[in-house]
């Protein structure tokens, strides 16, 4: 395997609404400015690009099309995109690297997720046969997997509240943020209830963003980046679609990824947990005690579909280059209730 | 050819037809499945990773289904890949699966490409208006027509080129069992007499709107065992849709594609090195303007190609002898489907459709307004 490293991320302000079209164009031109300046690279300089997004959220066929024109016009490029987060598109990224063929990709995803309703859009990837007709919301399939982890003892509604409560004071040092601030678990719990049992604060917001990372090969990382973040392992894996034929409470598919991805132990971790239950989970099933979860207040402070999970590896490999930690743990979910999981794994070298 | 080496050693298809309505969209790809693990003689435990492609989750209906049908394709438990680049995503989804062997990370992937066109309307789905783009309002053809005239006053072709292409493609797939057309009767003159669609395509000229699903094994030297196609090149170019300058005739996305694809095969004189080539030819006239963008003639030559019967079966270039897109498209699974004819040409696996000798052939698919554009050579010899 070669040594590929992420050297360069950037992502726009997580906000609850843009004003820009559903195709990323106006949030991706900033980014891309952004990641590639502070790199010193010019658009001609990556070898392949690769982004994740959704028709779906974008409510049109072709949405990563358009999307294109903030690359721009010529010399064509060679691209490829995954209908998934761009956590994927990075893990086609690193293994286009793996074949020898490029040495310098550029990774992005976009989602415009204010142009619909997004609990009901996310209804559309269930059975269409079977599931989807009853149209369980994204928030209410969550609720049926924190209610089983509640009845089983696995984690609390006060363990929950805290999760927000450390996320939301963390984002008070990420300026790209949505949600921050100083919470007391005890307010948020005198809250109501949005979808039994969870309260706002258990639910990621409503986002619109983009962000981009850099991935670069032995040697090019070297000249790129006083402190590259060396990707030791990448793994992904699925379970089953069938929510009544799995337990909700655990994760196969995220332990076998990280195990495929040679998970040992790290001094931090941006876990992708769109509902507080969901980062109890993963911790449970890594086994992260003592691990600094989501210091960039993760996800429950700004939700950016599409490029969530992206940021994730983004956020994690900036903790290595800025020399705050020496080995990362990055996570990202797709798919209801944690169905498909990818593990990132870096570390520092000096 | 970057990195390890791969091959496809089993492929598999449904028989294409305009609406199944005896299976679900997983049951479609099952039986796609079911026959490529056959054809290769591998098992579920033996494949290492899932990778599909489709074209927009609209034509179905079902956001990512890749999801929920993770089950029907064996990936539970398994790395599960979804590729999407518009109509050369079936292309994409060959090259993304062949990049997962060449790099070494797994040694036998199963790559899946589908359409269900019959569960929804992709009319409909293609035609939402978007912000800052002129809407056409009439379907890929109505988008197209203008380039096909474009090319025929440029080249100079004759009227009739188009008709031989749709002839000859028609026929080809009366030979072949899977081929959701089947016209074995079909002549120039009756394609010329079927009504004018959008001028100047006929309607004889243009793709059925089909459901099917193809999939293909790729392994590694080691589980290659023998007589495989060997994946000696691949690559993908995107250009955006719109800009000053962009010549949509001829784009050069697909030029630069095609001379990264025979630099890296070692082929210097394509016409003659490759013996046959499944090119994405949803409208009849593209054979020609691709034989043009493929560099396989000169600029303007391409229909004296098609004119001469060169592109026939038993030509010096035999394009499509599956019967192409013209003859079978399940849109997202259209792409795969050159590829792995191309992988079954060369594997002498292509029954009344064979093209004697074919040792080298060429996988071409291209997709959104002739700005993706997704190839692939096989071959029999095994490279050094």
């Amino acid at each position: 395997m070669r040594d590929v490293a992420v050297v360069g991320f950037a992502q726009a302000p997580a906000v609850r609404e843009t004003h820009g079209t559903t195709n990323g164009v106006e949030m991706l031109v900033p980014v891309f400015h952004e990641v590639l300046g502070n790199l010193g690279l010019a658009k001609s300089d990556i070898e392949f690009w690769c982004s994740g997004s959704s028709d779906y959220i974008a409510g049109r066929a072709f949405s990563f099309i358009a999307a294109v024109d903030a690359i721009g016009a010529f010399p064509p490029i060679n691209e490829s995109h995954v209908e998934a987060d761009a956590a994927w598109a990075c893990y086609e990224a690193w293994v286009k690297i793996q074949t020898g063929e490029v040495d310098l990709a550029l990774v992005y995803g976009f989602g415009k997720s204010s142009a619909g309703k997004l609990r009901r859009v996310m209804t559309m990837q269930l059975d269409p046969y079977t599931v989807g007709p009853l149209w369980p919301d994204s928030v209410s399939v969550a609720g049926l997997q924190a209610r089983a982890g509640l009845d089983q003892g696995k984690w609390t509604e006060q363990q929950m509240a805290d999760v927000a409560v450390r996320s939301r004071a963390d984002a008070k040092s990420n300026p790209r943020a949505q949600l921050k601030g100083d919470y007391s678990a005890e307010d948020l719990l005198a809250e109501p209830y949005l979808a039994d049992p969870l309260r706002k604060h258990d639910c990621a917001p409503i986002t619109d963003g983009a962000a981009a990372v850099v991935l670069a090969a032995s040697d090019r990382a070297r000249e790129l980046s006083e402190r590259p973040a060396w990707i030791t392992g990448i793994a992904h894996r699925v379970d089953s679609a069938n929510l009544g034929g799995r337990d909700l409470t655990t994760s196969p598919s995220t332990v076998g990824a990280a195990r495929d991805a040679g998970f040992d132990k790290v001094d931090v971790a941006e876990l992708h947990a769109p509902f507080t239950h969901q980062e109890l989970l993963l911790r449970q099933e890594l086994g992260l005690n003592g691990t600094r979860i989501n210091p960039s207040g993760g996800v429950l402070c700004g939700n950016p579909m599409f490029s969530a999970g992206l940021i994730r590896i983004g956020e994690a490999a900036r903790q290595i280059s800025s020399g705050q930690a020496d080995r990362a743990l990055a996570h990202a979910t797709s798919g209801p209730a944690l169905q498909h999981n990818l593990v990132c794994l870096m570390e520092g070298r000096d | 050819m970057a990195g390890q080496l791969a091959a496809v050693i089993g492929t598999g298809q449904t028989d294409h037809t305009a609406k199944r309505l005896d299976v679900s969209m997983a049951g479609l790809c099952r039986e796609a499945i079911d026959r490529a693990l056959a054809d290769a003689n591998v098992d579920w435990p033996d494949i290492d990773a899932v990778v599909l492609g489709k074209a927009p989750d609209m034509f179905e209906g079902v956001m990512m289904p890749e999801l929920f049908l993770a089950d029907a394709l064996g990936a539970v438990g398994k790395p599960l890949l979804r590729v999407h680049t518009a109509g050369s995503v079936g292309g994409s989804t060959g090259n993304v699966a062949a990049s997962l062997v060449q790099s070494g990370v797994h040694r036998r992937v199963l790559a899946v490409a589908f359409e269900k066109q019959s569960e929804s309307n992709a009319m409909w789905a293609l035609s939402i208006p978007t912000p800052f783009t002129m809407p056409v309002h009439a379907g890929a053809g109505g988008y197209f027509a203008p380039h096909v005239r474009s090319y025929i006053r440029r080249s100079n072709a004759p009227e009739h080129i188009g008709a031989m292409v749709a002839a000859k493609d028609r026929r080809n797939g009366a030979l072949n069992p899977h081929a959701h057309l089947k016209q074995p009767d079909i002549t120039v003159e009756s394609v010329r007499a079927s009504k004018m669609l959008w001028d100047p395509i006929r309607y004889d000229e243009t793709c059925p709107s089909s459901d099917g699903a193809c999939a293909i094994v790729i392994a590694d030297e080691k589980s290659a065992g023998a007589n495989p196609a060997w994946i000696t090149a691949t690559a993908l170019r995107t250009e955006p849709t719109t800009f000053a300058g962009r010549d949509q005739v001829n784009p050069r996305a697909g030029r630069d594609a095609a001379a990264a694809l025979w630099r890296q095969a070692g082929i210097d004189d394509p016409l003659n090195q490759v013996d046959a080539a499944e090119i994405y030819v949803p409208f009849s006239w593209f054979e020609p303007m691709w034989l043009e963008n493929l560099g396989f003639t000169a600029i303007g030559e391409g229909w004296k190609l098609t004119e001469a019967g060169e592109t026939e079966i038993g030509g010096l270039l035999p394009v499509n002898p599956s019967g192409g897109v013209l003859s079978s498209n399940p849109i997202g699974a259209s792409g795969l489907i050159r590829f792995a004819e191309a992988a079954m040409q060369v594997m002498g696996r292509a029954g009344a459709h064979q093209v004697s000798d074919a040792r080298v052939a060429l996988g071409h698919a291209y997709g959104g307004g002739s700005q993706y554009f997704a190839m692939w050579i096989v071959s029999a010899n095994k490279p050094s």
